[in-house]
This record gives structure tokens, C-alpha cells and sequence, in this order.
């Protein structure tokens, strides 16, 4: 083994994490669309639940009205309100 | 004459005083009819789920009827999106596909309870669901609709 290398007793932590960010705010989208099944689908996981704020980052202004379009589309039986495998 | 103009200009002032007064209910009723001339209009969207039983011409005529009962209620239609036929995400009614139509349309606040009668009241309809549309909405539904792809395309859900 080299010797100029320098072992920790805990692994440094070197890659910053990347800041996430509320993508209706960063891209100015103001409204959002039930009819739009492909673009709902970002916020759901594969049962057909909505993703939490923690892992999408959505505002909560924002995170508010996805849960409304969601809901909307599952009333019209765009969207599945239980399945699995939905991607 | 001195005596008779004091008590003139008293009175009328005693008059002018009190016209706020006088006025307000004339006013209040005035303020009423002209906002029930005319009441603010709203941007709404329809949208409805026909039987997949229905034929072609049964499908128009049923969008005819709705769009008809908008317009005869003093609203008017912005525009009409027949989805055609589509693969629901789960069964309504033990049907697995249902015809979509989408309209979208102005009317006065009052006229969504006598639509909401009519639909149910339809034998065609599994399903409807109505939607206020704010500002944003508006632009985002013209700039589809004068954009290339047709909301209609998208692929349909899996069950």
C-alpha cells in the first residue's frame, strides 16, 4: 500500500448533495393539468400513491395542487387509485 | 321674503343632509339588478365519461345536448375535445372502456347545479366531473389548444 495514503476512521463525506428544488417554481409552471396522466405520473410511486414533498421537492403550494390533479384523474378513471406496477 | 328664503335654505339643506339615507336603498336595489344583469361569467371544464355502448351518432348527439344546455343558459362553449374511446383505470359500472369528452366553457356561477342534475339524470354517463378554472388554467388550455399535439393522443392507462 502507498504511503502517502491517508486512511480515516470515518469515510469523508465529499460529494455535496444536490439542493432540491420545486420544479413548478423553478420553471414558472403556474397550473397543473389532471388530464396530463404521463405528467402526474412523476408524483406517484408504482402503487399509484402520491410521492412525498421529501422526495420530490415540490413546494407545498405546488405539492398541494399535484394531490388535487391527482385526484381529479383518479375520479375520472385516468389514474388507478390502487394497482401495482404502474410504471 | 328674508324669513321665507332662511327656511328654504334650511330645509333644502335638512333634504340634502339626509339623501345618503334616502338614497341607500335605491341604490342597494340598483347595485342588485345590475349584477343580476350582468353576473360574473366563470371559465369552468367539463368533463364526461359516456358509455361505450353508445354508437357514433349517439356520441354527438349526447355532446349536442350538453353543449346545447350551455349555451341555452347564457353561457358559451370555448371549445369541444372528444376524446373518443379509451381504456378506463379501473371498472365503472363493470365497463372497462368509456367514451371521454372534454368542454370547456363559460357560464354564470348557478348554472353548474342544473348541469349536474342533467348528467345524473343521464343514462349514458358513468361519470363527470366539473372543474373551476382560474386564470392560469384558461392560458394553459389555449396554448394546448393552439399547440401542435392533441391532448387526446396521450396512451391510454393501464388497468
Amino acid at each position: 500500500m502507498a504511503r502517502n495514503e491517508i486512511k480515516y476512521l470515518t469515510a469523508i463525506k465529499d460529494d455535496k448533495r444536490v439542493k432540491k428544488f420545486c420544479r413548478f417554481k423553478k420553471y414558472g409552471i403556474r397550473y397543473i393539468d389532471y388530464k396530463d396522466v404521463e405528467f402526474l405520473k412523476k408524483f406517484l410511486n408504482e402503487q399509484g400513491k402520491l410521492l412525498p414533498r421529501r422526495l420530490t421537492g415540490n413546494s407545498l403550494k405546488y405539492q398541494r395542487k399535484v394531490s388535487q390533479a391527482v385526484k381529479k384523474a383518479r375520479q375520472m378513471a385516468l389514474l388507478p387509485y390502487v394497482t401495482d406496477l404502474l410504471k | 321674503m328674508g324669513i321665507y328664503s332662511q327656511n328654504f335654505l334650511l330645509t333644502s339643506l335638512r333634504i340634502l343632509a339626509a339623501l345618503p339615507y334616502l338614497c341607500r336603498p335605491v341604490i342597494k336595489r340598483d347595485l342588485n339588478n345590475i349584477l343580476k344583469q350582468n353576473r360574473v361569467m366563470n371559465n369552468y371544464e367539463l368533463m364526461v365519461i359516456f358509455t361505450p355502448v353508445l354508437s357514433d351518432e349517439e356520441f354527438k348527439s349526447e355532446q349536442k345536448k350538453i353543449a346545447g344546455l350551455v349555451t341555452a343558459n347564457g353561457g358559451t362553449v370555448i371549445a369541444e375535445n372528444p376524446w373518443g374511446l379509451k381504456s378506463l383505470a379501473f371498472p365503472i359500472q363493470k365497463k372497462t372502456t368509456g367514451l371521454y369528452w372534454v368542454l370547456e366553457y363559460t357560464a354564470q356561477s348557478d348554472f353548474n347545479e342544473k348541469l349536474k342534475i342533467q348528467l345524473l339524470r343521464d343514462e349514458s354517463v358513468l361519470r363527470h366531473l366539473c372543474t373551476k378554472l382560474d386564470k392560469y388554467a384558461v392560458e394553459y388550455n389555449a396554448k394546448k389548444r393552439s399547440g401542435v399535439t392533441a391532448p387526446g393522443t396521450e396512451k391510454t392507462v393501464e388497468a
